[in-house]
């Protein structure tokens, strides 16, 4: 059986005690809520933080809140997420990522913050350590090579979170609490393109809650790619949200692609070229097109690369015409295994 | 607390209250099956890649090899010893009847797992059946006889229900 | 079907499903036993590598540390085959990365683990063979030391027949390429062994094996001990697929600790570990040539099989075999060649996975004949219902077929699919495919020679009326308990529940060669009833005496022993035993199995006889994305030959399974192996040991299945029955690659047909070019001149006619006799 190894365990209960004992403790310390990332990486020696915080005791985490647009604690579990009434009414990208992580089991145990802060993920890193041991390590822990790309300078991890493409495209904030000096940044300014410093948020920060602006006139949607119906990670994530204006044209747009690259990617252009135009089969397949040149994966997840680069488009197609209204069900269900809408 | 001194948990599981003392590092996978002798809950992973190790806390199913044992104090554990009694659980009968269980490994996980939806759904859809299920792998059946065998126990559940209703 | 029958072929819960569901059952890791201690093996990182030395002092002196071992404490070879005696208990060369070279035995499992990282071990690192081809162009380094030549394993060649002539005489030549891709079982219980020397010294070992009596032929072997004095004793294995029939090296690990300490020792593997072990699915590259008249009639057919061992021997040599083995059993084959050539590589070791070698080949096959009926413009199913092989035949490779209920089979798919209305006349994207299979009941030859039973039964019948029932066969999850105590309760008229059931212990039952080749039905099924027989003539001699009736006349039924003729004149059935314990003394019978003798001659006529064969037919309906090359499986029709049905719930769990893994081989899963760059790192390494990364299809990816059994009673299967646990799988992945083609009009060729491969093809036939996705060539193997075994019907009597060590022995018979 794998197992963990030994570790200090702290339970605060408040999250300013959380922040003190971050502060304290420096990066030696990691916070544990869920605990579906940190600890297997932890039982493959990936992660071995000498103290653990359990954040599982600080009620101020778990709770949501309405106001002009919603609050939600990031202690929440995706199944919460998943099966909150105003979640899935005004921001339909963000029920659809979160019911659409892992598997059950691991919903009613990962919370939103956990899927939004995972560990960047590659298939020369999530291995045991014996395994790593046999390629002499890799770039990310212990070792000097990325072996992704071995002239790489840099990490090219995955980012792997399903919540944070759509959040981002919902247009969310993030609460990162620190014992001196809090802060508050749009979900993109969260992330760095690089596996190994993937956010920006500091050790001695804890990220509260998730604040999403109203939604009136929006509809947005998350299409996910993967092997199975369920347990796998996404190999490509497409999230997408349109304003449409009284005619039906688009009056704002954004769209954002997750798992082809070491953070979410906004892919800008592609949105904006939308905007005063209706959704039609050529600005769509335009559009898609943008959109998937900027898909860059690499030879890290499940699937071949160059197929997953060329499928990025089909999925930011599948997203729009499924915004326009189509009946795209029957794709989803092929692709994803999942029914939504009724 | 030191990190090799013993830790002590006090829960409940299947109904009775436990009190043990166990090292740190151990999961709740571990605890229930080397501290307290309770070795139906299975394990296939270690990792939260196969759903075996499932049991219910606080009512829900949750993977008990991602679960630190000292996270589990005052919580509830159910585990495959507390379903059914002398009598089979309907679950049970179903599963032994209808070859919802050939080798039997992923069977108390596919149990705890079902009894949970039909507690929430008492009649719910092949699909809501399968998406429920989706987190605990089987080898052996292809599933098939594993929904088979929650939707007959969920008709002599609502059956059982009724039953009680009426009289 | 029940026709006359107490209990056979009416739907029932499994003798131990009540355990099943109720924590009740013990794998191997929930046994515990006092002052147990915890091993871990230390794993070379080394795809290849000679073990210099060892330095274990600073792991024997972490706190919690009993002992650490290495090559030179268990340094005798073990292997499943007398021919591949090339494994030890910790190895002196590391053969791929993830051979155990040491191992630590410990207070608990994490001290263990933490005290793997303190053995120093000094590598002299040797060349890495990667892939066949390394192992065809480099006969050195050497793997191993025996073997035909190099890198080579073993090799075979075989004619039945004139088959260049039939392929000259034919209307049409096909000549194919398929790559079938290798695949783990992936039971969902990870190995787990237990040793203790009992208070008499003797030593016992608990394990997850499917093969206990070979586990402990090789303990007997390595231990140095007498076997009389080991006892092995399988647990109920958390499913196993073939992946726990062989003998492992961490079974010697413990057993060796135990001994040293004696103290108990357990290792329980972790899933990555158990990618290790593997004996999974070869990897197999596969030539088919076949010749065809205009009607759709076989000629004859060539077929060349190169297949990728891994490290070890393991069953390879049988694998190899199985390759060229089944061919003849489904279609009529008149002329037929089969070339085989088994290479080593440093990869974790092959071995038998359900449908074990056959497997490959018949997708090679079945995509072959949906080729040729798409060239001739004849219908794929009925082409296959106009060439069926014979039933009571002989075919050109000597096997002797008994029932064959393969027409029914097809005929039902078809009719349940709407085959006729719907093939090739779906929407673009959705398309049917048709495959069958075949598959053995159970090896006609043992592993070693050996001239005694395959299957040994025992009984014992108390005066209380209950019987226990004692059989060394396997519990693996398929029911094997449940077959052996339905038989005995069956002939004794009595209820399942009033057996009890002792299996898998070499200690106390009699020997079962174990839960592999199908053959648990077919021959500790025969040997049960053949035990309960002989009882129930015991009871029936003293029933007839006391009831002044013919003891021909008594039936056993309803747990009672009456007179046929006069029904109510009988007596309970405890009261018939106390009758027969009081007549004739302390009750007990036996029953034994041995198979008929093979009709081949020839060398390697060993592989592919057996008692009987079970056969399959499958419709596989498929969605595919002409954009994407997306692949999706809505519905599959499955039906399957099982002679008789004995439990109808265990038996369809058995073809649905089979589907399931099936569509996951079809589909998704592959086990490879990754190479890092030679500047950089040495490293070749299993690409993904986990869980996550090697798919298998969770509830939300399983189609819908429609299962038929067709009964088609065989004479020499138990009641008529035959396997179901292995043949249901094999036409699954052709079927699949079949559907795909009627779909969207291209081939995949090779497993897993994933949605690049086809979207590959689509962009190839887009070009003008052939719309197939495949291997393109097959390498170079120096074959030896065949053994020529002329087929029955031209006048051959399943020998060869120019084996030279035959001649040699027959030149010798000539003189020693002048």
């Amino acid at each position: 059986m794998m197992r963990l190894p030994r570790f200090r365990y702290l339970a605060p209960t408040t999250t300013q005690e959380v922040a003190e004992v971050l502060a304290s403790e420096g990066p030696d310390a990691m916070v544990v809520a869920g605990g579906t990332d940190l600890l297997p990486n932890m039982k493959r020696r990936q992660q071995t933080p000498k103290t653990v915080v359990g954040l599982k005791g600080v009620a101020a985490l778990r709770e949501s809140q309405n106001g002009t647009g919603l609050r939600l604690g990031a202690g929440l579990t995706l199944t919460e997420i998943g099966e909150d009434p105003r979640v899935r009414e005004h921001y339909g990208a963000l029920h659809q990522a979160a019911v659409q992580v892992a598997s059950p089991h691991l919903r009613n145990m990962a919370t939103l913050g956990g899927n939004i802060c995972l560990d960047t993920r590659c298939n020369y890193y999530d291995q045991n350590y014996e395994w790593r041991k046999s390629i002499n390590f890799c770039m990310k822990k212990e070792g000097e090579t990325c072996w992704v790309a071995p002239a790489s300078k840099r990490c090219l991890a995955v980012s792997s979170t399903d919540t944070a493409p759509a959040l981002i495209a919902l247009g969310a904030k993030v609460h990162l609490l620190a014992a001196r000096e809090s802060r508050e940044l749009s979900l993109e300014e969260l992330y760095n393109n690089d596996g190994i410093s993937y956010l920006t948020r500091r050790p001695h920060e804890l990220l509260t809650r998730v604040e999403l602006p109203d939604a009136t006139g929006w509809k947005s949607t998350y299409w996910k790619l993967r092997r199975r119906g369920s347990f796998d990670f996404p190999v490509l994530g497409v999230a997408a949200a349109v304003k449409f204006d009284a005619g039906g044209g688009v009056a704002d747009a954004r769209i954002v692609l997750g798992a082809v690259a070491s953070s979410p990617i906004v892919v800008s252009e592609a949105a904006e070229m939308l905007v005063g135009k209706e959704l039609t089969d050529g600005v769509i397949e335009e559009a898609a097109e943008k959109a998937g040149r900027k898909a860059k994966p690499m030879d890290n997840t499940d699937f071949v690369l160059h197929w997953r680069k060329r499928v990025a488009q089909s999925f930011v197609g599948y997203a729009l015409r499924e915004l326009r209204g189509d009946d795209m069900s029957e794709t989803r269900w092929n692709t994803a295994k999942i029914r939504f809408g009724d | 607390m030191d990190e090799r001194e013993k830790q002590r948990l006090k829960c409940t599981v299947n109904g009775e209250s436990v009190d043990v003392l166990f090292d740190g590092y151990k999961t709740l996978l571990e605890v229930l099956r080397e501290e307290l002798d309770l070795c139906g809950t299975k394990h296939g992973c270690e990792l939260g890649e196969c759903g075996a190790c499932a049991v219910l806390v606080d009512g829900k199913p949750v993977l008990s090899c991602l679960t630190l044992a000292l996270e589990c104090g005052q919580r509830k554990i159910e585990t495959i010893e507390g379903v059914g009694d002398a009598k089979l659980h309907p679950l049970q009968a179903a599963f032994a009847d209808l070859g919802g269980s050939q080798c039997g490994y992923c069977t108390p996980a596919m149990i705890l797992t079902a009894k949970e939806l039909l507690e929430r759904n008492p009649d719910p859809s092949l699909d809501e059946i399968r998406e429920s299920l989706a987190g605990v792998l089987c080898r052996c059946t292809g599933y098939q006889q594993i929904f088979d065998s929650v939707e007959q126990a969920a008709e002599e559940l609502r059956r059982g229900e009724k039953a009680e209703v009426n009289s | 079907m029940s026709d006359g029958f107490n209990l056979i072929g009416k739907a029932r819960r499994r003798v131990d499903g009540r355990s099943k569901v109720t924590a009740g059952t013990d794998f191997a890791d929930d046994l515990s036993l006092p002052r147990m201690l915890h091993c871990k093996l230390l794993r070379s990182p080394h795809p290849h590598a000679r073990v210099k030395s060892v330095d274990a002092s600073k792991a024997e002196a972490h706190p919690g540390v009993h002992l650490v071992m290495d090559w030179t404490d268990l340094p005798i070879e073990f292997g499943i085959l007398p021919v591949s005696q090339d494994e030890q208990g910790l190895t002196e060369i590391a053969r791929f990365a993830g051979d155990p070279v040491a191992a630590v035995i410990a207070e608990d499992e994490l001290t263990a683990f933490e005290a793997l990282d303190l053995i120093d071990v000094d590598y002299e690192v040797l060349p890495v063979i990667a892939e066949p081809t390394d192992s065809l162009e480099n006969p050195e380094p050497r793997i191993h030391d025996y073997g035909e030549e190099g890198n080579i394993h073993k090799r075979v060649s075989l004619r039945f027949g004139d088959v260049d002539g039939a392929l000259e005489g034919a209307d049409e030549v096909f000549d194919d390429i398929f790559f079938f891709q290798g695949n783990t079982h992936l039971p969902m219980e990870q190995h787990a062994s237990l040793a203790a020397v009992d208070p008499q010294g003797k030593l016992t070992l608990w394990s997850s094996t499917q093969t206990p009596h070979y586990v402990h032929r090789a303990l007997a072997r390595v231990m140095e001990m007498d076997p009389a004095h080991i006892r092995v004793v399988a647990q109920p294995n958390g499913g196993g697929f073939g992946g726990k029939s062989d003998v492992f090296n961490h079974e010697m690990v413990v057993c060796k600790a135990a001994r040293v300490l004696g103290r108990p020792v357990k290792i329980a593997l972790t899933r990555e570990e158990v990618f290790y072990c593997h004996r999974g699915r070869h990897p197999v590259l596969m030539r088919f040539r076949t010749g065809v008249t205009k009607s759709g009639k076989i000629t004859g057919t060539k077929l060349q099989t190169l297949v990728d061992g891994g490290a070890y021997g393991s069953y390879g040599v049988a694998s190899l075999f199985y390759t060229g083995a089944l061919q003849t059993v489904t279609y009529d084959l008149p002329r037929y060649q089969f070339q085989g050539c088994r290479v080593f590589t440093n990869k974790a070791p092959c071995g038998p996975k359900r449908g074990h070698g056959t497997v490959q080949p018949r997708f090679g096959q079945e995509i072959q004949l949906d080729k040729i009926a798409h060239k001739l413009e004849l219908d794929p199913a009925e082409m296959r219902l106009n060439m069926l092989a014979k039933p009571n035949s002989l075919t050109a490779n000597y096997l002797r077929i008994g029932s064959i209920g393969l027409g029914e089979c097809i005929e039902r798919v078809v009719k349940a699919s709407g085959w006729n209305e719907r093939y090739r006349n779906l929407p673009d994207g959705k398309g049917l495919g048709l495959a069958c299979g075949s598959y053995l009941c159970g090896a006609g030859v043992a592993i070693y020679w050996n001239d005694m039973p395959h299957s040994g039964v025992q009984l014992q019948v108390d005066r209380s009326g209950s019987v226990t029932v004692f059989c060394g066969c396997t519990e693996i999850g398929q029911g094997s308990d449940d077959v052996l105590v339905g038989f005995v309760a069956e002939v004794l008229g009595i209820e399942p529940f009033d057996v009890r059931c002792v299996t898998g212990d070499t200690g106390m039952t009699p020997v079962d060669l174990g839960s592999y080749s199908s053959r648990v039905t077919m021959m500790m099924g025969n040997a049960a009833i053949q035990a309960a027989e002989r009882m129930r003539e015991q009871i029936a001699t003293a029933v007839a005496k006391e009831l002044e009736v013919p003891a021909g006349r008594l039936v056993f039924a309803n747990r009672r022993v009456f007179d046929a003729q006069d029904p109510e004149k009988g007596m309970p059935f405890r009261k018939a035993v106390n009758r027969a314990e009081a007549m004739l003394g302390t009750l007990g019978s036996t029953g034994s199995y041995a198979p008929p003798r093979t009709a081949a001659r020839f060398k390697g006529g060993g592989v592919g006889p057996s008692p009987a064969y079970s056969y399959t037919a499958a419709v596989v309906e498929v969605d595919v994305d002409r954009t994407t090359g997306w692949i999706s499986v809505p519905k599959v029709w499955v039906a399957h030959d099982i002679g008789r049905t004995l439990n109808p719930v265990l038996a369809r769990g058995q073809v649905e399974g089979s589907v399931y893994m099936g569509l996951g081989e079809a589909l998704m899963e592959e086990q490879v192996y990754r190479k890092f760059p030679s500047k950089l790192s040495g490293a070749y390494v299993h690409k993904e040991p986990s869980m996550l990364e090697y798919k298998s299809p969770t509830a939300l990816d399983m189609p819908e299945v429609f299962t038929e059994l067709v009964e088609d009673p065989d004479p020499n299967g138990p009641m008529g029955a035959k396997e179901v646990g292995q043949g249901p799988l094999l036409p699954i992945m052709p079927a699949v690659a079949n559907a795909v083609f009627d779909a969207v009009g291209v081939r995949v060729d090779e497993v897993p047909i994933t949605p690049e491969k086809i979207l590959r093809a689509l962009d190839r036939k887009a070009k003008g070019e052939e719309g197939r996705y495949g291997p393109e060539s097959f390498p170079e193997v120096r074959w030896p001149e065949p053994l020529e075994v002329p087929p029955p019907w031209d006048g051959g009597d399943g020998r060869a006619v120019n084996d030279p060590d035959r001649k040699r022995a027959a030149k010798l018979a000539e003189v020693k006799s002048s």
